[in-house]
């Protein structure tokens, strides 16, 4: 569909500017200082690094480009290491939640039209409130004394509590737990516009339903499956608070190395070097992200 | 549901318990008198009274909402800009631009944005002095960035699905663009404006990391406390304020979803 433009151009460069350059200024921008930063050497001082420009008494100018961070990140093998398992991690739990979200996005799709609203909203609910909150609420019900292990050791099952807090069990957890909503939403939208007279068409030709779904539903399906994946994927890969709250000392992942290197160590340059890397590999999924997304506006 | 499997009906009800057990186990032990949180002590609300006396937190909680108010209230406006934009001028210079980035913030980890808005923040007090130092006008700056792209998504389907039948007519009766925007346009996209509003506040509300980036000393918003809180171990008094929070957003949400019920069988009727 295509809108007549409106009139009066200068109001028109005023809606498209004024969005276009706060988002540069405040996002695309910061991204270049990240990468210069990057380059420089952390110092003791404040702010705790030193420009790559510098200028001396006498009026010269010298660019000091510093490899040293990328080749600490390549040589140390922490940073290696909470790559690989960033990745892992992120890998997985998309997974995880990927098998928990199309069952969920498939019934509420078929489900009678008066019940889908109610049932979506209570998807979307939790995301309204505090993530911080809820992934601290299940601190109180995975620790040693919290409530599955009383739960369980009351009804004699087990003798001494197990250990789930502060384990990567927990990690996954928090995860599919936190990111269900982003994979239900577009895994529901594309399988709502789903044409059912195919579906149909199958049964009468006497094509069995576990058929119908694998050679129909889930093909066409499959752009929802990957946006709903992508919107996991990416920012689980830079999480923070998940790992920091529910994961042990032996949880590493990069988001939470970076919070460390800027917050405890103090080394910015460092910091910026590990979200520079993190961006780069970002890059590919995000691109696969806006494919979906333009493709499911096509078909709108 | 043509033929109902017991199987799926199974795992959309142990979906939602997983959504919501937590929660409610939250609330439940909010009003615990043991401060052991996971030992029943009986029931008590004096948690929620410790809360009330608990200067630092109510202070937080005041920074927070202001801040959330102004973000709130310039996403909509910069988010709305943007959704026309996105919809009503079909191809224009910079437009993949401006689509990708009202889709990045989004995804992007936190960790990404509140470094790179902080050496922003810190490059341009060198150079022109302003912002000076970091708090409350850093943070509300970053929220804004963020919190206008999920404007932007809301507000734009709004106005791809919208009737513009009426806008035309307006304006082939002769009335100026600006006029057809706030008397015809606003007041049909208005809901979604106020779902936009609700969601940057919230957004605001509940960011940890970004905040923790670019704030400065004297700037302690609500979930860097409930964080410092939370990292010393489970604590009745958040549970009290988790409860707080789960039942003004359940209402407000309750409220927002039936009046779009309403409006949905008014439009049907």
């Amino acid at each position: 569909m295509k809108w007549p433009a409106l009139p009066r151009p200068e109001g028109r460069q005023f809606i498209i500017g004024i969005p276009w350059f706060w988002l540069a200024l405040f996002f695309l921008l910061p991204f270049l200082f990240v990468l210069k930063l990057s380059l420089s050497e952390s110092t003791l001082a404040q702010p705790p690094y030193l420009d790559i420009v510098r200028e001396f008494k006498d009026g010269l100018v010298v660019l000091a480009i510093n490899l040293g961070n990328y080749e600490l990140l390549l040589e140390d093998s922490l940073y290696v290491k909470a790559l690989i398992s960033s990745l892992e991690i992120a890998a997985f739990s998309t997974l995880l939640t990927l098998l928990l979200g199309y069952p969920m996005a498939y019934a509420i799709a078929r489900a009678p039209r008066h019940w889908r609203l109610p049932l979506m909203m209570l998807i979307i609910l939790p995301f309204w409130t505090s993530f911080l909150i809820r992934v601290y609420a299940w601190i109180g019900i995975l620790k040693n004394n919290g409530l599955i292990n009383q739960t369980l050791m009351a009804l004699g099952l087990i003798d001494s509590p197990l250990e789930m807090l502060h384990t990567p069990f927990a990690v996954y957890v928090g995860i599919v737990y936190s990111y269900l909503p982003f994979m239900v939403l577009p895994l529901y939208a594309t399988l709502i516009r789903l044409d059912m007279t195919l579906l149909e068409a199958a049964a009468d030709l006497g094509c069995r339903p576990w058929k119908q779904f694998l050679t129909i539903t889930l093909p066409l399906s499959l752009p929802g499956v990957l946006a709903g994946a992508m919107l996991v994927f990416i920012p689980v890969m830079g999480e923070f608070v998940i790992p920091d709250l529910l994961g042990g000392p032996n949880t590493l992942m990069l988001g939470k190395l970076m919070w460390t290197e800027f917050f405890s160590n103090k080394d910015w340059p460092l910091a910026s070097a590990l979200a520079a890397v993190l961006l780069v590999v970002l890059i590919i999924p995000f691109m696969l992200l806006r494919h979906f997304e333009r493709r499911s506006e096509e078909a709108q | 549901m043509t033929r109902r499997s017991p199987l799926l009906l199974s795992v959309l009800l142990f979906g939602y318990a997983f959504l919501y057990g937590p929660i409610i186990s939250l609330m439940v032990y909010s009003f615990n008198e043991s401060r052991l949180v996971t030992v029943w002590g009986g029931f008590s609300t004096k948690w929620y009274f410790e809360l009330l006396d608990n200067d630092q937190i109510l202070g937080a909680a005041w920074l927070s909402i202001k801040i959330a108010a102004v973000n709130a209230s310039v996403a909509v406006v910069l988010g709305t800009l943007a959704a026309m934009a996105l919809v009503r001028y079909g191809r224009f210079r910079g437009r993949a631009t401006l689509e990708t980035m009202v889709t990045a913030p989004m995804v992007m980890p936190d960790v990404i944005i509140g470094l790179s808005l902080l050496l922003l923040f810190v490059s341009m007090e060198r150079l022109t002095g302003w912002p000076q130092g970091r708090g409350q006008t850093t943070i509300t700056l970053a929220h804004i960035t963020f919190s206008m792209a999920y404007v932007t998504v809301v507000v734009r389907s709004r106005l791809a699905h919208m009737d513009r039948s009426l806008e035309e007519a307006a304006l082939d009766l002769g009335a100026r663009p600006m006029k057809v925007f706030f008397a015809i346009t606003l007041p049909i996209i208005a809901p979604a404006l106020a779902a936009g509003w609700l969601l940057a506040f919230t957004l605001s509300m509940d960011d940890l990391v970004i905040a923790s980036f670019v704030s400065g000393p004297g700037a302690t918003t609500l979930p860097m406390v409930v964080y410092s809180s939370v990292r010393l171990g489970v604590s009745p008094e958040i549970n009290a304020l988790a409860t707080i929070i789960v039942v003004i957003v359940s209402l407000a949400v309750a409220a927002a979803g039936l009046l779009m019920y309403r409006q949905e069988k008014r439009q049907q009727d």
